[in-house]
């Protein structure tokens, strides 16, 4: 008992001290499950991000924008592979993550259950929703634990950029034909509110915040969070001439942001318990992909297995 | 321009340009994470080549670069057969992968030495990415070839299925002849001599058997293609078909 309560100690002074807690330190079972929890929802919504933008890879408009979005995709899939690499250091495996992901058991963020609808969603993805997980990520660079702090470096660096890359698709298409500009607004009036809901409920219905914020795993509230979003994001919108779709949207000078109208927390429970429009589709194509390269994956086990007797084999004789 | 050397031009943009498609079809759906994105890394290779010939075209014909692309009609495609065939499962990808990728390899070793300096310039840029290709396709059939025994039941079928479409890259079209008459441009003939002893290598390290008795499917370099193509281009082109002469 006394020899947990020291270690426990020493923990805190850690985290107290603003440095980092490493694999092989000693770590409270709590802090460790909510890692695994946080880290792996956060890969899972990286690969099963990959999808509603690979909906417009084959069908993107010019090279340019063709090669930009493969690239971001394939980014996506480079994050999720920092991360799971970052989960698997706390003692769990990635194809446990994967059946996690695949019964259900774990989540992934629910802005990835509403469709692309059209190539303007590109703009809206890349300016809105990697907006809003840079905001979530940025702090995360100074998480608690070294590993997922050192992955979300890189991953903030490339986010960054696929923001500014969203933004801009948003600016040309502004700049473009009447049709062109309505397809903007009518992306950014489908991706606001869910975009606002990635940070996550309420501060005061938010289940897992406290212990996070005392362990230094998560440094600011979900409702601070969102509104420093709202108060990048509109004038950015204002200066491309598109209107928010929210009429109490309104500049509160007393606290130097904006007040904003309320989120529609039903919708949100209901995508989170499966019912959002793509939940079905997105988890089935991560399914497929993963049963449609089992084959492969056993093969290539097995011949690395031959290689490697063979190579045991050579050696004794 | 002379137009055998727009055609020879198209041929080859058009190879990468549709093989960078149908790859890109797999992103987010790999069977591992790193080969989803190792996969995706070849289709920006390719696209990226065949931005490179189409930006050449562009210069020289006062068009844009996607006007090559999306503006053309399916019989103005001159790419192989093989590369417009559906990806099917990563069998089929990777043998449709290991025979382009023998041809393309040992095809812009010589396009390198050409006399025709803007086309040896991107041929020498874009080999280094290929021959790592090649690496990648070969040692992806050996080791699914050499695997299980489902495994390379699958191989052994894609490669019956696909060897149909190997021989096509070869056939000189006129403006391959022209090409190597004036430009010295590649020898087909003599390529296809040093590329099937490779690719050959490969099959047969991977325990896979090339078939004996093999159909020629052929046209693609005339412009007439498998009724694949429609329906990629169909895919491929929707934006500026939907929307004509915006800018995006």
């Amino acid at each position: 008992m006394t020899q947990i309560s020291s270690l426990e100690e020493r923990f805190l002074q850690i985290i107290d001290a603003d440095e980092k807690i490493e694999p092989k330190d000693w770590m409270p079972e709590e802090y460790r499950k909510t890692l695994i929890r946080q880290i792996s929802q956060h890969a899972h919504s990286e690969i099963v991000g990959m999808l509603p933008e690979g909906n417009w890879i084959t069908r993107a408009p010019s090279l340019k924008r063709k090669l930009a979005l493969l690239a971001k995709v394939q980014d996506e899939a480079g994050h999720g592979l920092y991360l799971y690499s970052a989960c698997e250091t706390l003692g769990i495996d990635r194809s446990t993550l994967l059946d996690q992901l695949h019964t259900g058991k774990a989540k992934y963020s629910s802005i990835f259950n509403y469709p692309t609808l059209t190539w303007a969603d590109m703009g809206a993805i890349g300016w809105l929703v990697d907006g809003a997980a840079i905001m979530n990520q940025v702090p995360l660079c100074r998480c608690s634990y070294g590993p997922y702090a050192r992955a979300m470096v890189r991953v903030c660096k490339e986010e960054s950029f696929h923001q500014r890359q969203g933004y801009e698709i948003m600016t040309v298409l502004c700049k473009g034909s009447a049709e062109q500009k309505a397809l903007a607004q009518d992306a950014l009036n489908r991706w606001w509110w869910p975009s606002l809901m990635m940070f996550g409920p309420n501060d005061a219905d938010s289940t897992h915040s406290e212990w996070s914020m005392r362990w230094k795993i998560k440094r600011f509230s979900n409702d601070e969070l969102r509104q420093r979003f709202v108060d990048m994001t509109v004038p950015q919108a204002e200066l491309i001439g598109l209107t928010i779709p929210d009429p109490d949207l309104k500049f509160n000078s007393d606290k130097n942001g904006y007040d904003f109208g309320p989120i529609n927390w039903d919708e949100f429970w209901e995508v989170v318990k499966g019912n959002g429009p793509c939940n079905e589709e997105r988890l089935k194509a991560r399914i497929d992909a993963h049963e449609k390269g089992q084959w492969v994956r056993e093969a290539a086990a097995a011949y690395a297995l031959k290689q490697q007797q063979k190579s045991t084999i050579s050696k004794i004789a | 321009m002379e137009l055998n050397r727009k055609k020879f031009i198209l041929q080859w943009a058009d190879n990468s340009m549709i093989l960078g498609q149908r790859l890109s079809e797999w992103c987010g759906h790999g069977p591992v994470l790193e080969q989803d994105i190792a996969l995706t890394n070849i289709a920006l290779d390719l696209i990226g080549e065949a931005r490179y010939l189409y930006q050449l075209l562009a210069s020289e014909e006062g068009t844009s670069e996607d006007d090559y692309p999306f503006l053309r009609k399916e019989s103005e495609f001159y790419n192989l057969l093989l590369v417009e065939q559906p990806n099917e499962d990563w069998a089929y990808t990777m043998i449709r992968q290991v025979i382009f990728d023998h041809f393309h390899y040992y095809f812009l070793s010589e396009v390198m030495k050409c006399a025709d300096s803007q086309l040896a310039d991107i041929a020498a840029k874009s080999v280094k990415e290929v021959r790592y290709h090649l690496k990648f396709s070969s040692e992806w059939v050996i080791r699914l070839g050499d695997g299980t025994v489902e495994s390379n039941q699958r191989m052994q079928k894609a490669v019956d299925d696909m060897a149909k479409f190997a021989a096509e890259p070869y056939l000189p079209s006129e403006a391959d002849v022209w090409m190597q008459d004036f430009q010295q441009g590649p020898d087909l003939n003599n390529l296809k001599a040093i590329a099937d002893k490779a690719l050959y290598e490969i099959i047969e390290e991977a325990k896979l058997q090339w078939p004996d008795q093999q159909t020629i499917r052929k046209g693609g370099k005339e412009g007439r293609h498998s009724e694949h193509m429609g329906y990629l281009l169909a895919t491929m082109q929707y934006m500026q078909r939907a929307y004509p002469g915006l800018d995006w």
